[in-house]
């Protein structure tokens, strides 16, 4: 199993410029929306063109600007899952996963189909029609679909983005076993770091046509590489920082010295930590441990995020500096929120990142 | 032609167009030019002793550029509709382009093409300009129904006129039940929403 891609593609508002090597069975890619990811699997899939460059995949050469190699779609077996899902209407669901089946007799067809029906909780759906069927359905009709046809690589494009939360998390389960028994490549694109968290062991950092960061999760989303990765991975606190000796910085916005675990290399940088990592202390005189007042606060239904600003009480509710997410039973041992409060940013989660 | 995007799109586009905004009576001069005696087709065609203008051939032809914009129209609209996901997705799945086109395109394409049939064959039914011009109007032969209905207007005989409008509305009447019943009964059986 390994995946070669090097590949360069003007588009519209920028380049999609992507080099990306693995030998890994599930890669998640994660980026805004816009920002070339799907591009990236509608040129492995040879839906679209690269202007240059390289597409190996099992090492089936799909696409070699130089050797003049442009393998046609129907050639490439690439497993693609369309956002929408992209089911034939006119044909019923077993007819849908049939429909790359052709080099089958009769019988063996019928049999496959019958199979991945079972495989894919389908049984009973043969006849209907995909508008008769229900989302989650529709979803592994088209994955049933795709892996009929025993693809190298399989290209999840945004799989969940039109279901709601309760089915989400249940098909996300069900799709983290189904990739479990495929055999091939599997790249994954999504918007939503959860998503990406749950079903990937690697993941590349999508921006404005460019791979941020490539490696492996907990890595990636503890100690991002860079700020776009900090963002897109949803990290809430960064600031310029000033490089004090090895390990401290100073926060001139901020108006604090910090100490963290990580190595900080240049002069100028950014510094972060995710909300989660800040923790509310009773004793303020440690290192790492600050004095704050709350300027804001904003529930969700199980999580509080509090936004806190350093030094002096602030004087409106979006004067703060940084944010800090707990439980709600850690925010209601605050008593008086109109006094300041305690904080401690652990060295360990805070990290530095180059300009 | 609805995947071609060149420069000449719009030229191309133009003139398969074109018969639907001339006068009928621009058309079958036109194609009078071209068949006729002295037109480049017709001196060919006399070659072999073949004749075409003023007889039945001729009706045929004008028909069919008057309502070919009309087919291509509406057929092509109903391609460009089709999710172009839905035509890749049959690609990846390893289909040829033939297998795409009438397994995927043309079904989910069906219901337009049937409406842009309807509607050519009652372009073509009601067809008057063009046919006088290049087929005259030889009873038995080369007469259109709309042609006799004038002449027997003309003539006085209002209820000869009034058979014919009859037999007319009948058969319009006919395809637009079928047509309509079919567009309808596809949507209900099959893409289930709206119905």
């Amino acid at each position: 199993m390994d995946f070669f891609v090097d590949i360069k593609k003007k588009l519209y508002e920028f380049e999609l410029d992507v080099k990306l090597e693995s030998k890994r069975a599930v890669i998640g890619i994660l980026g805004a929306s816009g920002s070339g990811k799907s591009m990236l699997l509608r040129c492995i899939a040879g839906l679209v063109k690269p202007d240059e460059g390289q597409i190996i995949v099992n090492g089936k050469i799909y696409f070699d600007a130089e050797k003049k190699i442009n393998l046609p779609i129907r050639d490439r077996k690439t497993g693609f899952l369309f956002q929408n899902y992209a089911l034939f209407p006119n044909m019923t669901v077993s007819e849908n996963i049939a429909f790359g089946l052709d080099d089958l007799s009769k019988e063996d067809k019928k049999n496959k189909v019958a199979e991945l029906m079972e495989k894919y909780n389908l049984d009973g759906l043969e006849k209907r029609y995909p508008t008769h069927i229900s989302g989650g359905q529709q979803q592994r009709v088209a994955l049933a679909r795709a892996v009929a046809v025993k693809p190298d690589i399989l290209l999840l494009d945004e799989p969940f983005s039109a279901l709601d939360v309760h089915l989400k998390n249940h098909m996300m389960r069900e799709m983290a076993e189904s990739l479990k028994d495929f055999q091939g490549m599997t790249l994954f694109v999504t918007h939503n770091r959860d998503e990406a968290y749950q079903l990937c062991e690697n993941i590349a950092v999508f921006n404005a046509g460019k791979v941020e960061a490539f490696g492996e999760k907990n890595e990636l989303f503890q100690r991002p590489f860079s700020l776009e990765t900090a963002k897109i991975t949803g990290c809430k606190n960064i600031a310029k920082s000033i490089r004090l000796s090895e390990n401290r910085a100073e926060v001139p916005k901020w108006g604090v010295k910090l100490r963290s675990n990580m190595k900080i290399e240049t002069e100028e940088g950014y510094l972060g930590i995710r909300a989660n990592h800040i923790k509310v202390v009773a004793d303020c005189t440690k290192e790492n441990c600050f004095k704050v007042w709350i300027a804001d606060e904003t529930d969700g239904p199980f999580r509080t995020s509090l936004y806190l600003k350093f030094g002096s009480r602030p004087q409106k509710l979006d004067d703060f500096h940084f944010q800090c997410e707990m439980s709600r039973e850690e925010r209601n041992e605050i008593k008086d929120p109109s006094e300041p409060i305690c904080v401690y940013l652990n060295p360990n989660y805070l990290f530095f990142m180059k300009k | 032609m609805s995947n071609y995007n060149g420069k000449w799109k719009g030229v191309i586009d133009s003139v398969l167009t074109l018969p639907l905004v001339l006068p009928p009576t621009v058309a079958g001069f036109g194609i009078l030019l071209l068949i006729g005696k002295r037109g480049p087709i017709g001196q060919f065609l006399s070659l072999f002793g073949v004749n075409i203008i003023f007889s039945w051939y001729a009706a045929v032809i004008a028909a069919i550029v008057v309502a070919f914009p009309l087919m291509y129209k509406t057929t092509m609209g109903a391609f460009e509709q089709i999710d172009t996901n839905i035509i890749s997705a049959a690609r990846t799945l390893g289909a040829s382009e033939w297998k795409v086109f009438w397994q995927v395109v043309v079904p989910l394409a069906r219901p337009g093409i049937a409406a842009a049939t309807a509607l050519s064959f009652a372009r073509c039914l009601g067809e008057f300009g063009a046919t006088l011009m290049v087929a005259g109007s030889i009873p038995g032969k080369t007469e259109t129904i709309p042609i006799a209905i004038y002449f027997a207007t003309q003539g006085g005989q209002m209820d000869v006129a009034m058979i014919w409008v009859a037999i007319i509305f009948a058969i319009s009447l006919t395809v637009l039940v079928i047509n309509n019943y079919w567009t309808s009964y596809k949507k209900k059986g099959r893409y289930g929403v709206g119905g």
